[in-house]
C-alpha cells in the first residue's frame, strides 16, 4: 500500500476540487456521488487534511448535492485511515445535520449513528459527545432536532456524569419551545427509553411521556403514543397500570381524532406490550370505542385491526370477549357509511372464521360475508373475494357459492377497468377451490368474454389468466373448453380480437404441450400469416418464435421456416423485420442445441 | 400598520362567497367527478359535535331591543350563555327549533354589538369569549380527499356554518366595537386562544379562512403584547409546512396578514425579522402547492426590499437556490417575482446579483419549454430592467450572449427565436463593440469548452484506474494480514493444546 500512496502528486487537490465545484449541478453531483473515488485517489492522510476540511467550509449548496454528501461521509471510515480517525467525518456532518431540509438533516443523522458505531469509547467521549451537545444546544430548530436522534446511540458507551448530562439534554429538547423539536423528541423517546437504565425510564421517561401525551399541539400527542408502547414493553408488569396506563387511556379519547387514529393504528402492538389482564379490563372497551368512533379514518384503522386484536387475546376468554363486545362493532361496521371503513373491515373479517371456528362462523359471520359480497363498494367485495381462502378451511367455499357468483359476475362487469383487473387476478384460485364443473358451468364464459374486453389491460390479463387455469386443470380440459372457443377468434372480423388469438396461443402453447400446439394452434397461425393486417402478420412471426421451443425440429424445418421465409420478404417494414428475427433466433437457438 | 381588509359581508342571508356548485353543474352537462364527490363530502365535514352528549332545550329570550336598560347586561349574558349550545348539522332535520332560537340570538348580538354603544362591560368579556371559544374551537375533521388539490377540488364545506359564521361575526364587531378595550381583552384572548385560533387556518372551509384572516389582523393590531406571539406561531406553522407535512390550507391568508404587518416594521430591520425573510418566507417557495399563495408571498417579499434594500441580495440568492429543476409553471412564477423585484431594485443591489441572476436567466432562455423562456425574454421590455441591463452591459452581455446566439439558432418555437432577436439586436445597439467581439470569439470560446469537458473525462478515468488498483492493494493487504492473524491464532491453539495436554 505504500507504494501506492507515493503517487498522490499525480492528482493535486485543486483539479480534484474543482470537480466538486463545476458550475452544473449535475457534474457537481457526479463528482460528490464519486466522492470515495477522489479520497482514495488523494490517499487518507490528504482526505484528512485537505479533502475534509475544504468539505466543511464549502457546505452550501443544493440540497441534492448536500443529501449525496451526507450519505457518502457515512461510509467514509476506511478511507480517512480506519476507526481510530473517524472523528474526522464529525465536523461535516455536524454542519450537514444542521441545514434547513429534512431529507439532507436526516441523511446526515443516520450518518452519524452509523459512524458513532465506529468510535472508540473514548472517542465517543471526546468527539462525538461535545458534538450533540453542541446541537442540542444549537440557536434554530434544525440542530436541536437532528440532536433528538443521537442520544441514544452513544449512551450506552459513555461514563454515568455523561450519561447525566445526555438525560438532561433530552429532557430539555422535550419541552423546547418549538413544535418541531417536541415532535422530534417525542419520536425519539421510546428508542432512548430503551437505552435507558430501568430506573431513570421510570424517574424521567415517564414524566417525559406524560408531557409530551398532553402537549398543546396533537402533532405532538399522536408521536407519544408510539413511544408509549415502547415503554410499555420495558416496565414490569405491576408498574403499568400506574405509570402509562392513565396516559395511554386518555389518549384514546383524545379530542383530536390524528392521536385516536394513532391509537387504533398502534392498537396491536400495544395490546402485547401491556398483556393479557390490561388488554381484558382497558383495552377491550377502548378498542369497541375506536370502532364507534365519529371519525371515519379513526374506524378504519381499528376496523383494520380486527382480526390482530381478535388473535392476541387471551385463549381463556377469547371467544366470549369476540362474541360479547366485538362482534356487535363488527355487525355495525359492515353497514357503516364510509366505504373506506367498510373496506378495512372486509380485508381482515374473514380472518375471524378461524378464530372462532366453524359452527360461529356459519350462525354468525356468514351473514355477514354475504352482506359484503352485495355491498355497492366494488373494493368491498374484491376484499372479501381476495380472502376466500380463509373461509374455505374452516366452512368450505360452497357455502358462500349462492351469493360468490352474482358477486363475481357483477365485479368481472364493473366499469372501472382496474376492478376487472383486480377480480381476474383471483380467478385461479377462485377455481381452484371452486373446482372444475363449477367453474365450467358459471365462470368460463366470462373469462372468456374478458378475452374481447374493450382494455388491452383486462385482454392481456385475461390471457394469463388462461395459463394459469390450464396449469389447474391440465391440458385436457383445455383442449375441450377452451381451445376451441380461442381459435375460433382467429376469424373474428375484429383484428384486436384475431391478434388476441395469437397473445393466447404464446401463452397456451407451453402448458398445452407439443400435440395440442402442432395439431391445433400451429395451423390456425399458419393461417393467419396471410390476414391482411400488418400488425396480425408480424405477430405470427413472433407467435412463431415464441411457439417454437414447443415443437420438434422436424416441424420447425418443414412447416414454420417456409412460413416465416415468406414473411420476411412481406411488404410491410415490420413483418419483415420480425420475420427475420424469429428465423435468426431460431437459429441461434439451433446452434445453441448443437453444441 | 393597519391596511384596511375588505370586511366579509355580514348579513347572514347574503351569498357569502362565489360558490355555487349547483349551478355550475347546471351549466356544464357533465358534472366533474370532483365535484360529485364535493356534494357527498359536504354532509360529513363537522367533528365539532361529538363533544356535547346530552342535548339542553332552547327556550326564547326577550328581544334585546325590548329590554329595559337595568336588564340588557343580564339578557346580553343570557343569549351567550344559550349560544353556547351546539346542533347537529349533520342531520339537517333534527331540532330545527333549537337552531332558530340560536340563530335569532346570534343575529341579536352582532347586531347589538354592532350598533348600540355601551353595550360591552367588562363581565362580558369572559362570557363572550367563552361563547366564541366553545363554537369555533374544534378539531378539524380528516380531508375526505386525501389527495385535496386546493385548484382543481371543490373544498368541503363547514356544515354548521350558519351558527358559525354568526359567531364569527359576533367576534370580529366585538373586536371592533368602539367600546372594545384591549386590557379587558387580553385577560381572555390570550396565547392558548391564538394558538387554537390560528390552527383553525387549515379549514377547508374558504369562508372561515376570510373570517380568520380579518379576526386574527384586528386581534393583531389590537392586543400588543400578543404580536410576538403570533409571528412566532405563524413561522412554526409555515416551518412545519416546509419541511413536514407540505399541508396547510390558509398560508395564503396567513401571507396576507403578514404582508401587511411587514409594512409596519420598524426600521432597521431587526434581525428577528431577517431571519424570517430568509429562513421561512424564501423556503416557502419550496412548496409544491406554491400557485395558490405565490401572490401574497412575492407581496410579502417586496415588502421586504422596499422596507430595506440591504436584503435583497439574500433573497435573490434565496430565489435562486431554491430555482426549481422540473417544475416549468413554478418557473414562470419565480421568473414573474423576479421581476417584481427588479421592478424595485436598486442598481447598487442589482449590481451585487447581476453575476448569478443572469446565469440563471440565460438557463431559462435556453428553456424548451417556450413559456420560460418567453417569461424571461419579456425582462428585455421592462424599461427599468432594461435601463440596468444598459448600465451592466460590459458584465451581463458575456453571460448571455454565448445562449442567446445559440438558442436563436436551435429554438423550436418561433415566438422565441424572434423575441431572441429583438434582445440581440438591443444588445448590439447598446454596445457593438463587444457585440462584435463576443460574436467573433463565440466559436473559440466553444472548442475551450469542449476541449475542456475532454479533459475532465480523462480525468475522472484516471481516477477510476487507480481506484481500481487501490481497491486491489487493499483487498490483498487485508487478505494478508488475514492470513497473517490465522497462522498466529492457529500456532497460539497450538501452544494451547501442547499446554492443556502436558497439564
Amino acid at each position: 500500500m505504500a507504494g501506492a500512496d507515493s503517487d498522490d502528486s499525480l492528482y493535486p487537490i485543486a483539479v480534484l476540487i474543482d470537480e466538486l465545484r463545476n458550475e452544473d449541478v449535475q457534474l457537481r453531483l457526479n463528482s460528490i456521488k464519486k466522492l470515495s473515488t477522489i479520497a482514495l485517489a488523494l490517499g487518507v492522510e490528504r482526505t484528512r487534511t485537505e479533502l475534509l476540511p475544504f468539505l466543511t467550509d464549502t457546505i452550501y449548496d443544493e440540497d441534492e448535492v448536500l443529501l449525496a454528501l451526507a450519505e457518502q461521509l457515512g461510509n467514509f471510515t476506511m478511507l480517512v485511515g480506519g476507526p481510530e480517525y473517524v472523528h474526522c467525518l464529525l465536523p461535516p456532518l455536524e454542519s450537514l445535520a444542521t441545514v434547513e431540509e429534512t431529507v439532507v438533516r436526516d441523511k446526515a443523522v443516520e450518518s452519524l449513528r452509523k459512524i458513532s458505531h465506529e468510535h472508540s469509547p473514548v472517542d465517543l467521549e471526546v468527539h462525538f459527545e461535545p458534538l450533540v451537545k453542541r446541537l442540542a444546544s444549537g440557536d434554530w430548530f434544525t440542530s436541536r432536532t437532528s440532536a433528538c436522534g443521537l442520544f441514544s446511540v452513544c449512551y450506552p458507551r459513555v461514563s454515568s456524569t455523561v450519561k447525566a448530562e445526555i438525560r438532561q439534554h433530552f429532557r430539555t429538547l422535550c419541552s423546547d419551545d418549538t413544535p418541531m423539536v417536541r415532535r422530534a423528541a417525542a419520536s425519539k423517546l421510546g428508542e432512548f427509553a430503551k437505552v435507558l437504565e430501568l430506573e431513570y425510564v421510570k424517574s424521567d421517561i415517564i414524566s417525559l411521556f406524560t408531557a409530551l401525551a398532553s402537549d398543546e399541539q396533537d402533532s405532538v400527542r399522536l408521536l407519544a403514543v408510539e413511544a408509549g408502547v415502547s415503554i410499555a414493553t420495558l416496565l414490569p408488569q405491576e408498574d403499568l397500570e400506574a405509570l402509562v396506563m392513565p396516559t395511554l387511556r386518555q389518549a384514546a379519547e383524545d379530542k383530536s381524532w390524528r392521536v385516536r387514529y394513532m391509537v387504533a393504528d398502534k392498537f396491536s402492538d400495544l395490546q402485547k406490550a401491556v398483556g393479557p389482564e390490561i388488554t381484558k379490563n382497558d383495552l377491550v372497551p377502548a378498542f369497541q370505542n375506536l370502532l364507534k368512533d365519529c371519525e371515519a379514518e379513526v374506524r378504519a384503522a381499528a376496523a383494520n385491526k380486527v382480526k390482530e386484536f381478535c388473535e392476541n387475546l387471551p385463549e381463556d376468554s377469547r371467544e366470549t370477549i369476540i362474541m360479547t363486545h366485538i362482534l356487535p362493532c363488527v355487525k355495525e361496521l359492515v353497514s357503516d357509511t364510509n366505504q373506506h371503513v367498510k373496506s378495512a373491515l372486509a380485508s381482515v373479517i374473514m380472518g375471524l372464521s378461524t378464530i372462532l371456528g366453524k359452527d360461529n362462523t356459519i350462525e354468525h359471520l356468514l351473514p355477514l360475508f354475504l352482506a359484503q359480497l352485495k355491498d355497492e363498494c366494488p373494493e368491498v367485495r374484491l376484499n372479501i373475494i381476495s380472502n376466500l381462502d380463509c373461509v374455505n378451511e374452516v366452512i368450505g367455499i360452497r357455502q358462500l357459492s349462492q351469493s360468490l357468483l352474482p358477486a363475481i359476475v357483477e365485479l368481472a362487469e364493473d366499469a372501472k377497468w382496474r376492478v376487472r383487473l383486480a377480480i381476474i387476478e383471483y380467478m385461479p384460485l377462485l377455481a381452484g377451490q371452486l373446482g372444475v364443473e363449477f367453474f365450467d358451468e358459471k365462470l368460463n364464459s366470462l373469462c372468456m368474454a374478458w378475452l374481447v374486453d374493450h382494455v388491452y389491460a383486462i385482454r392481456e390479463a385475461a390471457t394469463c389468466n388462461l395459463m394459469k387455469l390450464v396449469e389447474k386443470f391440465g391440458a385436457e380440459w383445455a383442449q375441450n373448453t377452451i381451445v376451441p372457443k380461442v381459435l375460433g377468434m382467429a376469424n373474428d372480423p375484429n383484428y384486436l380480437h384475431r391478434m388476441t388469438t395469437l397473445f393466447c396461443i404464446n401463452a397456451l402453447s407451453e402448458v398445452c404441450g407439443q400435440e395440442i400446439t402442432t395439431k391445433h394452434m400451429l395451423p390456425v397461425v399458419f393461417k393467419m400469416s396471410n390476414d391482411q393486417v400488418a400488425n396480425v402478420r408480424f405477430n405470427v412471426a413472433k407467435s412463431l418464435q415464441k411457439i417454437g421451443p414447443v415443437l420438434d425440429s422436424n416441424c420447425l424445418q418443414t412447416e414454420v421456416k417456409p412460413v416465416l421465409e415468406k414473411l420476411a420478404s412481406d411488404q410491410d417494414m415490420d413483418v419483415k423485420y420480425f420475420a427475420q428475427e424469429a428465423i435468426s433466433g431460431r437459429i441461434k437457438k439451433m446452434k445453441r442445441n448443437r453444441k | 400598520m393597519e391596511t384596511p381588509t375588505k370586511l366579509p359581508p355580514s348579513s347572514p342571508s347574503s351569498p357569502t362567497t362565489g360558490f355555487s356548485v349547483p349551478s355550475a353543474e347546471k351549466v356544464d352537462g357533465f358534472p366533474r367527478r370532483s365535484m360529485r364527490r364535493a356534494r357527498q363530502r359536504r354532509s360529513h365535514s363537522s367533528s365539532q359535535f361529538r363533544y356535547q352528549s346530552s342535548q339542553v332545550e332552547l327556550t326564547p329570550l326577550p328581544l334585546l331591543k325590548d329590554a329595559p336598560v337595568a336588564e340588557l347586561h343580564d339578557l346580553f349574558c343570557k343569549k351567550l350563555q344559550q349560544c353556547c349550545v351546539l346542533f347537529d348539522f349533520l342531520d339537517c332535520v333534527a331540532d330545527l327549533k333549537g337552531k332558530e332560537i340560536k340563530r335569532a340570538a346570534l343575529n341579536e348580538l352582532v347586531e347589538s354589538v354592532a350598533t348600540s354603544r355601551g353595550v360591552l362591560i367588562e363581565p362580558l368579556y369572559p362570557e363572550a369569549i367563552k361563547m366564541i371559544s366553545v363554537n369555533i374551537f374544534r378539531t378539524l375533521p380528516p380531508s375526505e380527499n386525501p389527495e385535496f388539490d386546493p385548484e382543481e377540488d371543490e373544498p368541503a364545506l363547514e356544515a354548521s356554518w350558519p351558527h358559525l359564521q354568526l359567531v364569527y361575526e359576533f367576534f370580529l364587531r366585538f373586536l371592533e366595537s368602539p367600546d372594545f378595550q384591549p386590557s379587558l381583552a387580553k385577560r381572555y384572548v390570550d396565547q392558548k386562544f391564538v394558538l387554537q385560533l390560528l390552527e383553525l387556518f387549515d379549514s377547508e372551509d374558504p369562508r372561515e379562512r376570510e373570517y380568520l384572516k380579518t379576526i386574527l389582523h384586528r386581534v393583531y393590531g389590537k392586543l400588543l403584547g400578543l404580536r410576538a406571539y403570533i409571528r412566532k406561531q405563524i413561522n412554526n406553522i409555515f416551518l412545519r409546512f416546509i419541511y413536514e407535512t407540505e399541508r396547510f390550507n390558509g398560508v395564503a391568508e396567513l401571507l396576507e396578514i403578514l404582508g401587511s404587518i411587514i409594512n409596519g416594521f420598524a426600521l432597521p430591520l431587526k434581525s428577528e425579522h431577517k431571519q424570517f425573510l430568509v429562513r421561512v418566507l424564501i423556503p416557502l417557495h419550496t412548496a409544491k402547492s406554491l400557485s395558490i399563495f405565490h401572490a401574497q408571498l412575492a407581496y410579502c417579499v417586496v415588502q421586504f426590499m422596499e422596507k430595506d434594500a440591504t436584503v435583497t441580495e439574500h433573497i435573490i440568492r434565496g430565489l435562486l437556490r431554491y430555482w426549481p429543476k422540473t417544475c416549468t409553471q413554478k418557473e414562470v412564477m419565480f421568473l414573474g417575482e423576479i421581476e417584481e423585484i427588479l421592478d424595485v431594485i436598486e442598481p447598487s443591489q442589482f449590481i451585487r446579483v447581476q453575476e448569478p441572476l443572469f446565469k440563471q436567466i440565460a438557463a431559462c432562455i435556453s428553456s424548451p419549454h417556450f413559456q420560460v423562456a418567453e417569461r424571461a425574454l419579456y425582462f428585455w421590455n421592462n424599461e427599468y430592467i432594461l435601463s440596468l441591463i444598459e448600465e451592466n452591459c460590459q458584465v451581463i452581455l458575456p453571460l448571455v450572449f454565448g445562449t442567446l446566439y445559440r438558442v436563436s439558432k436551435e429554438h423550436w418555437n418561433q415566438t422565441i427565436i424572434s423575441l431572441i432577436y429583438n434582445v440581440l439586436k438591443t444588445f448590439m445597439e447598446m454596445n457593438s463593440k463587444l457585440f462584435d467581439d463576443l460574436t467573433a470569439s463565440y466559436k473559440v470560446e466553444k472548442q475551450k469548452e469542449l476541449k475542456k469537458e475532454k479533459e475532465r473525462v480523462e480525468l475522472w478515468r484516471n481516477l477510476e484506474d487507480l481506484q481500481e488498483q487501490r481497491l486491489q492493494s487493499l483487498t490483498e493487504a487485508s487478505r494478508n494480514q488475514k492470513n497473517l492473524q490465522e497462522r498466529e491464532n492457529t500456532t497460539k491453539s497450538q501452544s494451547e493444546t501442547s499446554a492443556a495436554n502436558t497439564t
